[in-house]
């Protein structure tokens, strides 16, 4: 028996002074191969009588466990060491700049322009479209402008150069054509299914022209039209819709106030003004009791729906029209509005908006 | 619009503080632009009393005064010649801010003598031009301390409004008045005016030839009178709203023409040869009162006599007829010009006159007998003389509105609910008249309210005196039930696209639909039917064919600031011509590879980057980005070589690559310079078959396996025709085709290289045997030789 535990001292020995894998793996195969001591010390077995094998044999059977154990043992603890050892020659210096993986950033009036579609969106308006090319008649007749009227004055026209029947194309002065647009689509429809005319609600937001350029007037700019058109919208839904969406889009409650005014296309008409303070040089809106003027809007003349075939006396509806740079200017305290169009990366960056921030009103407008 | 309160209260009896009727005016739309109230910057200066003045002992030109003061008596060292005991004048003390030499005063040793204040001249306080020396205030009714503003008849704040072009009356402080007192805030007065009868035939011919231009024309000779310096209230008034006071004549056509939008012109009699004929002009030439010469067309509206034109009506008077200090006997004009030719003369002449403003807009038909006879009566009262019986040629457009008005219309319109004897009240106060009983009022317009023409127009009279402020407020919510998307596929397909592009790196920014017709030449525009008649700039003349163009100009602009690595897109139209249709929506971006050194090596991007990110952004716009052609088909901007066609059939999708060199070079742009454009009306709408259902995943637990193959085929055969046919040889098992490596040189036949593919095969239904993998190789091979005349490499 001693000579068991004599060689079970040895292999064990060994087993624990084994430097890799290698040399374990020949501790082993010296151990419990085929020809092994251990496996020669079992063969052995068969040998003696049932009396001897009855304690050697538990008793061998047992030597194999443990240094099976053994060996598995080193093997991980082998394993861990060598994987250690590789990992200290693989150290980087972790202080080192990265490679980059730059992300691009949204223009403000693109931004605004989602953040105003989808508060106009949770009121049921849709989003239509105009070219930017138009005639007279989209332009200014449809909407009540008389031919050669001193109002045509007050919007520095850009003009195309005249055609061969005399004619000249403009560049859109505002958005309002696409009511035209829409309402006369809205009319065809309805002749075309034999229905009543739908009602309609869009806003049109887009670029605008005017020939016009100083410090807070640039010759192009963006606009955002609404057109509600039905039964019963009056002057009161005007108010309530306008002044909601100035304290959604601004996020705060804002004061308004409406005041009349004069456009050709709205009859009647008002100029809305919005509640702002000036502190060291920011605008804060919705604080203090000055007033600022955000937007014209009014009821649809009753000769605008008359040039799109819809009848005044039993349709109604109201218009708005505001300034799309002049939103983002003042939410996100942009200062020069000659800036927005001047494609320099580093006011992009500046006043640039993640492309992963889409604008909804479940999580925040602008959070 | 300017007008003074004094002014305002000649036709308004009221008692409304300044404030009060800013506000009124804001709330009933006249909107206000500036209040100029001259009192507040003279606070600080008061009347004081000149007591004593002795000459200064070191200086010959000064004298030393004792001025009795609010604060008290005060020495003050004065160097105007009229300083002297006696006198009552204007005192700032120390500490105040006198604007005419932007001082603020401090207590002073002028020549080692104690000075305490100033005694003013009108120039340093801004109250007029004099400077020979101080303001003696006339007689001696003053009060120590008084209020200098007051003395000196400068209490009067002056408000500038916006005119609205639908509300020529408020041209006129009357209309004002009008409005203001139906808003509450005091009584119109009756006009101060009366009617006039002249004692004597009106010696002055009028003959109107051209009744289209001028229909009507009041005239009335007033002669033997005396032309010298207007009275000095008057001078005060039209000084206070920026008018020069020429002589009493003229300063009276200019009163009235504020006063209540009543254009009138006066005319020296004694220059006058013959009857005065309103006529057609016939190309001659005139000198208008402000000096230029003019060509009277044959579209302009002459005032003549037998030898020359003496005016161009309603836009400007000329040089020959006008009245002067010698001027006894004056003719005087009241008229009615037409609009539109007053308009068109304007707009011919380049003329912008306070009368061609009025008539522009139209001035109230009835008003050139009460206007004649107004101007009469200042003119005798100013100038004396005698005046004739009026003569009127022609007759003033009658004006006759009554408009059909149910009253419901107000709450229909408005929301509103008002009793109808307030809509009445409302009404009358503006001077509407006609039946207001009973379900539908007969509504008539008064003559100086052609702007009103319709229900909505008397809807917003009520509204706008009622208040808007008071108008009922709601809300304005979305129909119930299903939202149905507010968004059409065209702006989604936009707005994700902008996105994904910003996600990958790239700056989205807005530049001018508008560039220079050089440029827009370079990119396939320029044509005459896109050039501006009017543009701001030359830089800016044409609709823009491409946003290239200012991509580029800007990715310049930013490097020569610094930012060389650049990658910058934009989203907005180009312009193919005038129509409708004419107009795309275009995705457009420039790269400017310039990548800073990094420790870890970098790349400068290629055309294939640029290829990438189109694909990346058509697919985000839903493009079938596998199934697109490319081929190098592109437009000339392009760099022939390094530039490439994604396309579906014959609908192209984009271009991108490297912009063409040349382009760059006549731009003055360095290069190299990527871009691309994509048309996202290009992109075919997805058709949603059986609802927005997915469709079951594929869970094949089977194995993909892949296998190489290379192929020697000619130089020049597109990579993509070897891809294609390699995954035409099944499309059921072959889910992918790699090119993994392309070789050309020793070891390949000249004219010919080597394209290595991996081809990835998805066993459908069970593990492929040997054999099944091996027909499927050699139908591979069969079918890329086939198709590209190459051979599997040995």
């Amino acid at each position: 028996m001693d000579d068991t535990k004599k060689l079970e001292d040895e292999i064990t020995a060994a087993i624990v002074g084994a430097s890799d894998e290698a040399v374990l793996e020949a501790v082993r195969v010296d151990a419990l191969g085929k020809k092994g001591r251990v496996s020669l010390l079992m063969r052995g077995l068969g040998k003696m009588v049932p009396e001897e094998r009855q304690v050697a044999g538990p008793a061998l059977n047992a030597l194999k466990t443990r240094l099976n154990d053994l060996i598995a043992a080193r093997k991980e603890a082998l394993v861990e060491l060598a994987l250690n050892a590789r990992l200290a020659t693989e150290k980087v210096d972790i202080s080192l700049p990265a490679r980059p993986r730059p992300m691009g950033a949204i223009h403000p009036v693109s931004q605004v322009m989602d953040e105003v579609a989808v508060i106009f969106g949770d009121m049921g308006f849709a989003v239509a479209e105009g070219p930017d090319i138009e005639d007279d008649f989209h332009n200014f007749t449809a909407l009540n402008f008389p031919p050669d009227h001193p109002a045509r004055d007050q919007h520095d026209t850009f003009f195309l150069n005249e055609k061969n029947d005399g004619s000249q194309m403009v560049l859109r002065t505002h958005t309002s054509p696409v009511q035209i647009r829409t309402m006369v689509a809205a009319v065809e429809r309805a002749k075309k299914a034999g229905t009543d005319l739908e009602p309609i609600r869009i806003i049109a937001p887009g670029r605008t022209y005017r020939c016009d350029s100083d410090q807070t007037h640039t010759p192009m700019f963006h606009q955002i039209e609404g057109l509600v058109i039905d039964k019963e919208t009056h002057m009161g839904h005007l108010k309530g819709c306008l002044t909601d969406f100035m304290a959604t889009f601004f996020e705060t409650k804002v004061s308004t106030r409406f005041r009349p005014h004069h456009f050709p296309f709205t009859e009647p008409s008002a100029e809305m003004d919005i509640g702002y303070a000036r502190k060291d040089g920011q605008i804060l809106i919705g604080q203090g009791d000055d007033w600022m003027e955000i937007l014209g809007c009014g009821m649809v003349h009753p000769n605008v729906l008359i040039s799109v075939g819809i009848d005044p006396d039993i349709y109604q509806g109201f218009a708005f029209g505001m300034g799309i740079d002049r939103l983002a200017m003042l939410k996100y305290g942009i200062p020069d509005l000659r800036d927005f169009f001047a494609a320099d990366a580093r006011w992009l960056k500046h006043y640039g908006f993640s492309p992963l921030h889409q604008p909804n009103l479940a999580t925040g407008l602008s959070s | 619009m300017k007008f003074s309160i004094s002014w305002l209260k000649e036709h308004l009896d009221t008692d409304a503080s300044l404030n009060k009727i800013v506000d009124a005016m804001t709330m009933a739309g006249l909107e206000v632009e500036a209040v100029a109230d001259p009192a507040e910057k003279l606070g600080a200066f008061s009347v004081a009393k000149c007591v004593g003045a002795q000459k200064h002992p070191n200086a010959d030109r000064l004298q030393v005064c004792t001025v009795d003061t609010k604060d008290g008596v005060k020495q003050i060292v004065c160097g105007a010649p009229n300083a002297r005991a006696g006198i009552w004048v204007i005192y700032a003390p120390v500490g105040a801010y006198v604007p005419g030499i932007d001082v603020t005063l401090k207590k002073a040793k002028i020549r080692d003598v104690e000075s305490l204040g100033m005694m003013c001249s009108a120039r340093e306080m801004q109250a007029g031009d004099d400077h020979d020396g101080i303001i003696e205030l006339a007689g001696e009714d003053w009060q120590i301390g008084g209020d200098a503003a007051a003395a000196l008849g400068l209490n009067d704040p002056v408000i500038d409004f916006e005119v609205t072009p639908n509300r020529p009356d408020w041209l006129g402080v009357r209309g004002i008045a009008r409005d203001l007192a139906a808003a509450g805030l005091g009584t119109l007065k009756p006009d101060m005016f009366g009617e006039v009868s002249g004692g004597f035939d009106c010696p002055v011919e009028i003959k109107i030839d051209a009744p289209e231009a001028c229909p009507a024309f009041a005239g009335r000779v007033v002669r033997g009178l005396k032309n010298g310096p207007s009275p000095e209230w008057l001078q005060q008034r039209l000084l206070a709203i920026g008018l020069r006071p020429i002589s009493a004549l003229v300063d009276i056509t200019n009163y009235l023409s504020y006063d209540r939008d009543r254009p009138l012109h006066v005319y020296d009699v004694a220059k006058l040869s013959g009857p005065i004929r309103v006529r057609w002009g016939t190309g001659e030439r005139f000198e208008a009162l402000d000096g230029k010469e003019y060509e009277v067309s044959t579209a302009m509206c002459a005032i003549a006599d037998d030898a020359q034109v003496l005016g161009l009506g309603g836009v400007m008077g000329g040089t020959w007829s006008s009245c002067t200090v010698e001027t006894t006997d004056v003719l005087i004009e009241c008229a009615y010009f037409d609009p539109k030719i007053t308009r068109a003369t304007g707009r011919a002449t380049g003329i912008e006159s306070d009368a061609k403003y009025r008539f522009e807009r139209g001035i109230d038909p009835a008003s050139l007998q009460s206007g004649l006879d107004a101007a009469t009566q200042m003119v005798l009262q100013l100038c004396g003389g005698e005046a004739s019986h009026a003569f009127m040629a022609g007759t003033p457009p009658t004006f006759e509105c009554t408009i059909d008005f149910p009253v419901s219309e107000v709450k229909r319109l408005t929301g509103l609910d008002l009793d109808s004897a307030e809509i009445a009240t409302i009404l009358q106060s503006l001077g509407f008249g006609g039946k207001m009983s009973g379900d539908v009022w007969q509504v008539s317009v008064p003559s100086w309210r052609g702007d009103a023409a319709c229900k909505a127009d008397l809807v917003e009279e009520i509204a706008r005196i009622y208040g808007y402020d008071k108008l009922p407020q709601a809300s304005l919510r979305r129909a119930p039930g299903a939202v149905k998307p507010l968004a059409t596929p065209l702006q989604n397909r936009a707005r994700m696209g902008r996105r994904a592009l910003a996600g990958a790196g790239y700056l989205d920014a807005v530049t001018w639909s508008f560039c220079a017709r050089d440029d827009a030449a370079l990119f396939g525009g320029g044509s005459d039917d896109l050039v501006l008649a009017n543009p701001i700039s030359s830089e800016l003349d044409c609709m823009r064919p491409s946003a290239l163009i200012h991509l580029i100009r800007a990715a310049q602009r930013n490097a020569d600031r610094g930012v060389a690595d650049l990658n910058l897109m934009e989203i907005g139209p180009v312009y193919h011509n005038d129509s409708p249709n004419g107009q795309r929506l275009s995705l457009a971006g420039v790269v400017r590879s310039f990548p800073r050194r990094h420790w870890a090596g970098n790349r400068t991007a290629d055309v294939f980057d640029i290829m990438g990110d189109v694909q990346l952004a058509l697919g985000a716009m839903g493009a079938p980005v596998g199934n697109l052609q490319v081929s190098d088909q592109t437009s000339s901007y392009w760099h022939p070589g390094r530039s490439g066609v994604l396309r579906l059939g014959p609908n192209v999708l984009a271009e991108f690559g490297e912009i063409h060199p040349g382009i760059l070079a006549k731009m003055g742009i360095d290069g190299p310079l990527l871009g691309f454009e994509i048309w996202p009306e290009a992109i075919p709408t997805r058709r949603a078959k059986g609802g927005r259902s997915k469709g079951a995943q594929n869970k094949s637990d089977l194995l993909p396996l892949s296998r190489d193959f290379a192929f020697v085929v000619d130089a020049n055969l597109p990579t993509q025709d070897l891809i294609r046919a390699a995954k035409g040889a099944d499309k059921a098992l072959i889910a992918d085709v790699n090119l993994f490596d392309i070789y050309a040189g020793k070891g390949v036949e000249e004219g010919k290289k080597s394209l290595a593919i991996e081809v990835i095969i998805q066993p459908k239904d069970a593990t492929m045997t040997d054999a099944q993998i091996e027909i499927l190789s050699k139908a591979i091979i069969a079918k890329v030789e086939k198709t590209t005349g190459g051979v599997l490499r040995g």
